[in-house]
Formats: structure tokens, C-alpha cells, sequence
């Protein structure tokens, strides 16, 4: 039988990376409040649940945005026959004017510049098809979002080249490490297309302040190189410093807007990863019509397309809910981060995200990336929280761990403090800085779990034939 | 207030984008801007221009509409509960789809073929239509400067959908009205040599079954043919059968899987079948599109790369919903079957009273027009010629053959299943004009 290409033969997918510990052992024994109260919690999944009783309402004020309801099927046929790849004006204009006020209204996007993709993984390979060619490369800061690596790399063959932040200035991007790294990507000779920044970023949390974007913008017109801003959790920023959007600085400074793009989705801000809405915003129209026709291979169902109009036009409910949002997300944040600040945790200050970076230094017998591994197995297997160890984001120190809090209710969040408050102070007490067990080091077991979240790759080894019990990710059936 | 400096030439983008691979300035989508500054309205534009290029499918709708009314837990989010249920659905995004969903889709495409071949729901992977199925099989089988071989005419999106981003070659295997277009052993081997006489590597066949534009089933023997030649190269074989369930006589289509079927699989693994709703439901808006392959690694891959295109969850739900209804699904292939047939049927009489022939067909929504006798020259410049006139004085659009790669001038795909029975009366009465102002012209000329 034929051999398959190269692209379906190497690793370029993610996956088979050696962190499915946390997700088998989550999967294999999943907490549930009252079926499974001493089971795995899972804090590696960057979802927000926070604030579905407030669309839940929505959608049961207003039938009509659903195409199936007596109030709607009178548009069924319309909306099940439109395939055209600009989108219906009304979804874009509603997520025009979305993405403008979740920028608090400082900059007014244009709907003609919303190009349509799947879910944010595919606004980023789009753009990655746009503007670079096989073998050259996109500078993109570290500690990063790990399945940039797929989305940017896979099918398009193009390389990233990170640009190290380092714990000394908060993880802070500066302008020596931009102009670092495109020397040493110049020497080498790799050609570099674009600078991909995450604001407010995955797995930090945090947003990028005024003085360094006007710098960003600087350095990507000095080079002459394309700027492609993941802005997907916009609108999880829950308190100061407020949010600064590219479109905000554009107004500001001199810059070639042909180089500007931004990426976004409806998947973190308004917790509907399911319905694959993803946005390509971009300056420069060139792109804008490129894009567009690479949409045909990525349109949002229409159906959702008339859903998400609908609910995004109604800007009573937009406000309440981002502002509902801020707060719940910021309670969540404060809940946790003072209940760890208590047992001589840190972490770092951060304003955004459904997450937040976690300082487990002191924890670690040395500072390796091998030790980073051992005290996240105990943390799995022991504490039985499955929380992301920085090396999947490619971060350049060991001992950081990214923790998400938004994907839980109460009670959980409440045992997941109470779980890891237990453990740092029982390693305090035991004056070995991690309680060493022997786990079996077997990585590459076939499991039953699902996709490729964010947090790390999902590991899906297995034959098509392996149903996937117990996620409740996959509950939905 | 935006200070912008003075705007720099072209700013560097990739090759893939300022190559024209895909495809939009073929005459193909001509016919569409002229449709869409002049289109046809029955009361509002009686005048205007019908879209005959559009292979859509509106002579079922309302029995969709029908089953929502009755239905209304497709307007539920999920079992029962209402309320949580939809934030399960809107959470999930696993990349292997709803099992409801990929079940119901195995169920629906056994019920077209019969049940002739036995589907498993967890060899069904799910992308944003057949668009996406397409590409992301080809980025899977094949590597850039490879080809795949693919019998002309054909529908001219592969173009874009197996060449652009890919950088995949097509490499055509040449069909005959001679024998009515039937795919032969020696045009397979003719191609084959060619590519390979251009130092390029052959990776795969890909068929489309029923076909478009011919409208017709591809033959059982023709099947085996193709599949023995595959095997021989030890090549992969793409079955795109987006029109399975547009066949008018259900007995006249065989799908690959039924041969694979018969044979217990043997050597099924280099095969793989597309499918999608946006035909054979008349949902092209949804995007639900699927890859059902028989090989493990191309399943388990195929679906990796559905991230970049999946399929609503909300959509998902809903189909699942509707197609889990046998009493539904049962009774809406077998009505939608007969109103295509019953168009098809009318549509080949009006043609033929005009003086038109057009090639035997027994699916899709169009058929395959043969205007080769009235071009002024037998080349593509005569057909672009009767095109252009059909165009702006018939206002009908109708695609060329030459877009859709045509070894011979002359044929034409008329669409007839995506307008009303009177806007189709219309449009035979109008190309009836004009084909007797031509024979009158013709005549007078002599």
C-alpha cells in the first residue's frame, strides 16, 4: 500500500510528546464532586465555564437566533444554503463591533477586514500560509502556547524561533531578545517573516504595556517583517492594567499597516471552543482577499454564524456579560493566588487569561527540567491536580507550572487550593522539597482521551477503534 | 487619528498567495459576477440572469423544515436537560466529533448505498466540508511536486483544493465522448506514463462517483478497473462521493465500499471516501464534511489535521439529531431521489425539444449538455463563444466545459436542482428562443 507523505509521517502534529501523564491520569480517574471526590482534578485545560448561566439566558430570551426553533426555521433554508466565504454581514458586523467594544471602544474594526477560519488553530495556520514560505521562520516569544508549534509549523513547513523571557524581568519581552534572536536567525541563515506575539499571553496571564508594542511596532517596520497578534483572551482581562490592543497603537505610532494581522477567536472570551469560530483581522487588504479564499477550507457553520450575530448584536448583553466575566475571573484568580501566597507560593502578577504562572522553584530538588518532570508526576499522582509543567510551553527555566481556574466550578476550585495547600505544607514538614515515589516511567501507553487542548498535546496514540470513556470532555454524547 | 508612513510596495507575502492556484479567475466564476450583478426573480427581475452554475440542492427543504417542526429536541441542545447541555456542546471540540454524529453519518451513508457496505462510526472522520476533506487527504497521501491522477472533465475546485497549498500536481486522465467519458485501463496508464515521463511521482487516483459534471455513476467494471490499477501501482484511490445520495435509481450507483465490501477488505487500505452533507441534504452553509478511510494511520492522522477544520459542535448536534431518525432519513432519500429524478427527466425533454443532447446521466443535480454541434469553430474559442452569447443574451449560467477540463469543446453543466420548478421552465423556454433564432440565422445563411 502506498506510503504516506511526509507531512502525515513526522511529529509535526504534537503529539507524541511525553507529557500524557497528567491527561491518562485524568482521563483513567476524573474528579466528580460526588461520584469521584478523591479524583483527578483537572487544572491543565484553558476553558472558560465561568459564565454560561448568562448565555444560557440569552438563548432562552431569544429563540429566533436558533434556526431550528419555531421562532427561526423560517430562515432555515437561507442560512443552510449560504456557503459564501465572505460570511453573512451580519455575523461580521456583530463581531466587528465586538472585538471593537471588548477593546473598549478605542478603535472602531472594520467588518470587510473579518476573514472567517477554524477556531483560532486555523486563523494561525492560515496566516502562517499567507505570508511565509517553506523553511522561514516567525520569532515567537517563550514560554508559549505548545500548539503553535502545529498550527504555525505543520502543514506549511515554516519554522519558529523563540525569543527567550526570562524570570529576572517578570518574563518581560524585550527589545535586546527580539534583536538577539533575529541576529542569530539571520546568521544562521533562516529568513524571518514575522514576529507572532500572544497578548494577553498563553501561559502567562499577563498583558503587554504601551511602551513595549510602540517597540514591537518599531522593530517589525525596522526589519521590514510581518506582526501577528493572537489576541484570543482579550476580554479575560480582569483587572489593571487594562487591555492594549495592536489596533490601539496603530492610531499612535508610524507603522506600515501592511505588516499588522491579528488573530481571534470566540473560544476563551465567550467559552465556545465548540463552535470552531475563529477570525483572521488583518490591515492589509492583499491579505484580507488571500485569506478569505484560504477561509473556503475553514468557514464557520452557518448556523453559528446566525447564532453568534444574533448574540453579539445585542449589546445590552455584550456588556453585562464582559462585565460579569472581568468579575467572576478576577475572583477566581484572587481566590487562588492568595490561598497558594499563603503557603509561600507565588506566582507571577498577572492581570488576564483563564490561568494563571505558577513559581514552584523552591520545590524542585535542582533546578532541571528532569526535576520540573518528577515533581509534576507527584503533583499528578499524588496531589491528583493535573497542572501544566512550563516545559510543554517551552520555557527556558524549570520549576514554572501554568494552573487554569476557570474551567471548574466553586467547590471544586475549593479543594483543588485546599489539595495543593496540603502538599506544599506536608513537603515543608518533611524537609525533602518533593516526596519522591517511584512512577513508572511508561510513556508511551495507548489511552483513551481526546483532543489536542491547548495545554499540551494530546497524546492520541491509539487505534480509531478506542471509544473514550470518562472525559468529560467527550460527555457530550 | 492613524499617521501612516507612505505605503511600501507589495510587503512581502508567501508564494501560495500571490500564485493563482486558487483558481477564481477562471471563466468558471465569470458566469458568477454576472449572475450576481443581474440575478433572476421571478417577480422582481423576470429579466435578470439564472443560475444554472450552482450545483445546490433546494428540492428537499421542506422536508427538513418538516422534520424541525416535529422535532424539537434538534433545537434542544443535547439529552434532555436543556440547560447544561449546552455547555457541554459548546465546550467540546475533540477532534473525533460527537459519537451520536459520526455514528448517525455512518448510518446515513450505509442507507444510500443500501446497506450494500457496512460503515464504522469510528473510521468517520469529520472537516469543515468536502472542500477541507479534500485537501487534507491530499496534504496526507502526498508530498509537494507528487500528483494525483484524476480523470477530466472535473469539478474545477480541485484545482484549488488539491493544488494550493499543498503544492500537489494534478495530473489529468483523459476521457472520450466517444465511449461517454468511461474512464479506461489505457487512460490510466496513459497518465500514469506521462507523469512519470515528467519525473513526477504518482501518489494516488481520486474519482468522483457519481460524477461532476457528467451527472452519471461511474461503472461497476470501471471501479474494478481503477482499483486494480491502483493496486498494481501500489497507489492510494480517493473516492469523493459527495453525490452518493443524489442517484435517481439507487440500483444504477455502486460505491467503491460495496467492492471493498465483497472482497472482505482485502488491500482496503489504500482506499478512502469523501463525503458531505452539502449535495445530498442541501446544507453547503453547515460545512459538514467527512473523510472515511480504511487505513488506520490515515484515519488517525486525518483526524490530527481536522483541528484546523472541524465541524460545529452546534451543527453536529442538530445532524445528529435528524439523521439518527430513520424514519426521516428512510423517507427523505427515497423523496429526494424521485424529485431529482422528476427534474433531471424534465430537463433532458425541454433540452431535446430545443434540439440539445446531453449525456446519459442517473445523478447529481445537473446535467451534461452537448453543444458541439452548434459551435461556430470546434475549439475552446467556439465554446467560450456560444458561452458568452448564452450568458449575456440567454442569461443563463451555465459552466463550460473548459473549466472544468474538457479534452473536447463543446459540453456544457447545466444545474437544475437549485430553483423552482417554474424559474426552470423559464430557463428551457428562453435557451429554446435561442435555439431557434440560431437555426433561423443558420438557415438564412446558407
Amino acid at each position: 500500500m502506498g506510503i504516506l507523505s511526509k507531512i502525515a509521517t513526522n511529529d509535526g502534529h504534537g503529539e507524541n510528546s511525553p507529557y500524557f501523564d497528567g491527561w491518562k491520569a485524568y482521563d483513567s480517574n476524573p474528579f466528580h464532586l460526588t461520584n469521584n471526590p478523591t479524583g483527578v482534578i483537572q487544572m491543565g485545560l484553558a476553558e472558560n465555564q465561568l459564565c454560561f448561566d448568562l448565555i444560557e439566558n440569552w438563548l432562552k430570551d431569544h429563540p429566533e437566533a436558533s434556526i431550528c426553533t419555531p421562532e427561526g426555521v423560517h430562515e432555515f433554508q437561507d442560512i443552510a444554503l449560504f456557503q459564501d466565504y465572505h460570511g453573512l454581514p451580519t455575523f461580521r458586523n456583530a463581531v466587528a463591533k465586538f472585538m471593537s467594544r471588548v477593546r473598549g471602544n478605542k478603535v472602531t474594526l472594520d467588518p470587510n477586514n473579518i476573514v472567517m477560519s477554524g477556531g483560532a488553530t486555523g486563523a494561525a495556520e492560515t496566516i502562517s500560509f499567507c505570508i511565509a514560505d517553506p523553511g522561514d521562520a516567525f520569532l515567537i516569544p517563550s514560554p508559549h502556547y505548545p500548539a503553535f508549534d502545529r498550527d504555525v509549523c505543520w502543514r506549511t513547513r515554516v519554522n519558529l524561533v523563540p525569543v527567550v523571557c526570562e524570570s529576572s524581568n517578570n518574563f518581560n519581552l524585550t527589545i535586546t531578545a527580539l534583536e538577539s534572536a533575529y541576529k542569530e536567525a539571520q546568521d544562521a541563515g533562516i529568513r524571518v517573516k514575522g514576529l507572532i506575539i500572544n497578548n494577553p499571553s498563553n501561559p502567562l496571564g499577563t498583558t503587554l504595556d504601551r511602551k513595549t508594542l510602540k517597540s514591537i511596532v518599531r522593530f517589525i517596520n525596522e526589519k521590514g517583517i510581518h506582526l501577528v497578534c493572537d489576541e484570543i483572551y482579550a476580554a479575560t482581562v480582569f483587572c489593571q492594567p487594562d487591555f492594549i490592543s495592536i489596533s490601539e497603537i496603530l492610531e499612535e505610532v508610524e507603522c506600515n499597516k501592511n505588516l499588522v494581522h491579528i488573530l481571534y477567536s470566540l473560544s476563551k472570551d465567550m467559552g465556545l471552543p465548540g463552535f470552531r469560530v475563529g477570525i483572521i483581522y488583518s490591515y492589509n487588504k492583499d491579505v484580507v482577499s488571500i485569506a478569505r479564499k484560504m477561509s473556503s477550507f475553514g468557514l464557520v457553520s452557518t448556523q453559528t454564524q446566525h447564532l453568534i450575530a444574533s448574540m453579539l448584536s445585542d449589546d445590552d448583553f455584550v456588556e453585562r456579560y464582559l462585565a460579569e466575566s472581568a468579575k467572576r475571573l478576577a475572583l477566581r484568580h484572587r481566590t487562588l493566588t492568595r490561598g497558594l501566597a499563603q503557603v509561600g507560593i507565588s506566582s507571577l502578577k498577572s492581570n488576564a487569561g483563564l490561568f494563571f504562572w505558577m513559581d514552584l522553584r523552591r520545590l524542585l530538588k535542582e533546578p532541571t527540567f528532569e526535576e520540573e518532570l518528577k515533581l509534576w508526576r507527584v503533583i499528578i499522582h499524588e496531589v491528583k491536580l493535573n497542572v501544566s509543567p512550563g516545559q510543554s510551553f517551552h520555557c527556558s527555566e524549570p520549576g514554572w507550572f501554568r494552573v487554569c481556574f476557570a474551567n471548574m466550578d466553586c467547590e471544586t476550585m475549593e479543594i483543588a487550593l485546599r489539595r495543593i495547600r496540603a502538599f506544599v505544607l506536608q513537603s515543608q514538614e518533611a524537609e525533602v522539597p518533593v516526596k519522591r515515589h517511584r512512577w513508572s516511567n511508561n510513556l508511551r501507553l495507548s489511552f483513551s482521551s481526546t483532543r489536542c487542548e491547548d495545554s499540551m498535546m494530546t497524546p492520541r496514540v491509539m487505534t480509531p477503534h478506542s471509544p473514550m470513556p470518562h472525559s468529560p470532555l467527550v460527555r457530550a454524547v | 487619528m492613524a499617521i501612516e508612513i507612505e505605503q511600501q510596495p507589495s510587503v512581502g507575502l508567501s508564494k501560495i498567495a500571490v500564485s493563482d492556484t486558487h483558481g477564481e479567475d477562471s471563466p468558471y466564476f465569470a458566469g458568477w459576477k454576472a449572475y450576481d450583478e443581474n440575478p433572476y426573480h421571478e417577480s422582481n427581475n423576470p429579466d435578470g440572469v439564472i443560475q444554472m452554475g450552482l450545483a445546490e440542492n433546494q428540492v428537499s427543504f421542506d422536508l427538513l423544515e418538516k422534520y424541525l417542526e416535529q422535532h424539537s429536541e434538534a433545537s434542544n441542545w443535547g439529552r434532555g436537560t436543556g440547560i447544561s447541555a449546552f455547555r457541554e456542546n459548546a465546550l467540546y471540540q475533540d477532534y473525533h466529533g460527537l459519537e451520536t454524529f459520526r455514528k448517525a453519518m455512518a448510518s446515513f451513508m450505509e442507507k444510500i448505498r443500501g446497506g450494500r457496505a457496512k460503515f464504522d462510526p469510528n473510521r468517520v472522520v469529520l472537516t469543515a466540508g468536502a472542500t477541507a476533506a479534500n485537501e487534507l487527504l491530499t496534504f496526507i497521501l502526498a508530498d509537494p511536486g507528487d500528483a494525483l491522477l484524476v480523470p477530466t472533465p472535473y469539478y474545477p475546485g480541485f484545482d484549488r483544493d488539491i493544488r494550493w497549498r499543498t503544492g500537489v500536481k494534478i495530473v489529468p486522465i483523459h476521457t472520450d465522448s466517444k465511449n461517454n467519458f468511461r474512464i479506461t485501463r489505457q487512460a490510466l496508464e496513459e497518465a500514469y506514463s506521462k507523469a512519470q515521463s515528467q519525473n513526477i511521482k504518482v501518489r494516488g487516483v481520486l474519482i468522483t462517483n457519481p460524477s461532476n459534471p457528467l451527472g452519471a455513476a461511474v461503472e461497476k467494471t470501471v471501479l474494478e478497473d481503477i482499483l486494480e490499477f491502483v493496486t498494481c501501482k501500489n497507489i492510494h484511490l480517493v473516492s469523493d462521493e459527495i453525490y452518493s445520495g443524489s442517484v435517481f435509481c439507487p440500483n444504477e450507483f455502486v460505491s467503491v465500499a460495496e467492492i471493498l465490501h465483497a472482497r472482505n477488505y482485502k488491500d482496503a487500505e489504500r482506499v478512502h471516501i469523501v463525503y458531505s452533507l452539502s449535495k445530498d441534504l442541501g446544507l453547503p452553509g453547515f460545512r459538514v464534511g467527512t473523510i472515511y478511510s480504511y487505513n488506520d494511520k490515515v484515519v488517525t492522522t486525518a483526524r490530527r489535521m481536522s483541528s484546523f477544520s472541524l465541524v460545529s459542535s452546534q451543527t453536529q448536534h442538530l445532524l445528529a439529531s435528524m439523521l439518527s431518525d430513520t424514519k426521516f432519513t428512510d423517507n427523505y432519500i427515497k423523496t429526494n431521489r424521485e424529485r431529482l429524478r422528476k427534474r433531471y427527466e424534465f430537463i433532458i425533454e425541454g433540452l431535446r425539444k430545443s434540439g440539445i443532447e446531453c449525456l446519459k446521466g442517473n445523478a447529481g443535480l445537473f446535467c451534461w449538455m452537448n453543444l458541439s454541434p452548434y459551435l461556430d469553430t470546434p475549439t475552446r474559442e467556439g465554446e467560450l463563444a456560444i458561452w458568452d452569447s448564452i450568458m449575456h443574451e440567454v442569461k443563463l449560467n451555465i459552466s463550460p466545459g473548459s473549466s472544468c477540463h474538457c479534452s473536447e469543446p463543446g459540453w456544457f453543466r447545466v444545474c437544475f436542482a437549485n430553483m423552482s420548478q417554474q424559474t426552470l421552465e423559464v430557463a428551457l423556454k428562453r435557451l429554446h428562443d435561442f435555439m431557434e433564432k440560431r437555426k433561423i440565422e443558420k438557415s438564412l445563411l446558407l
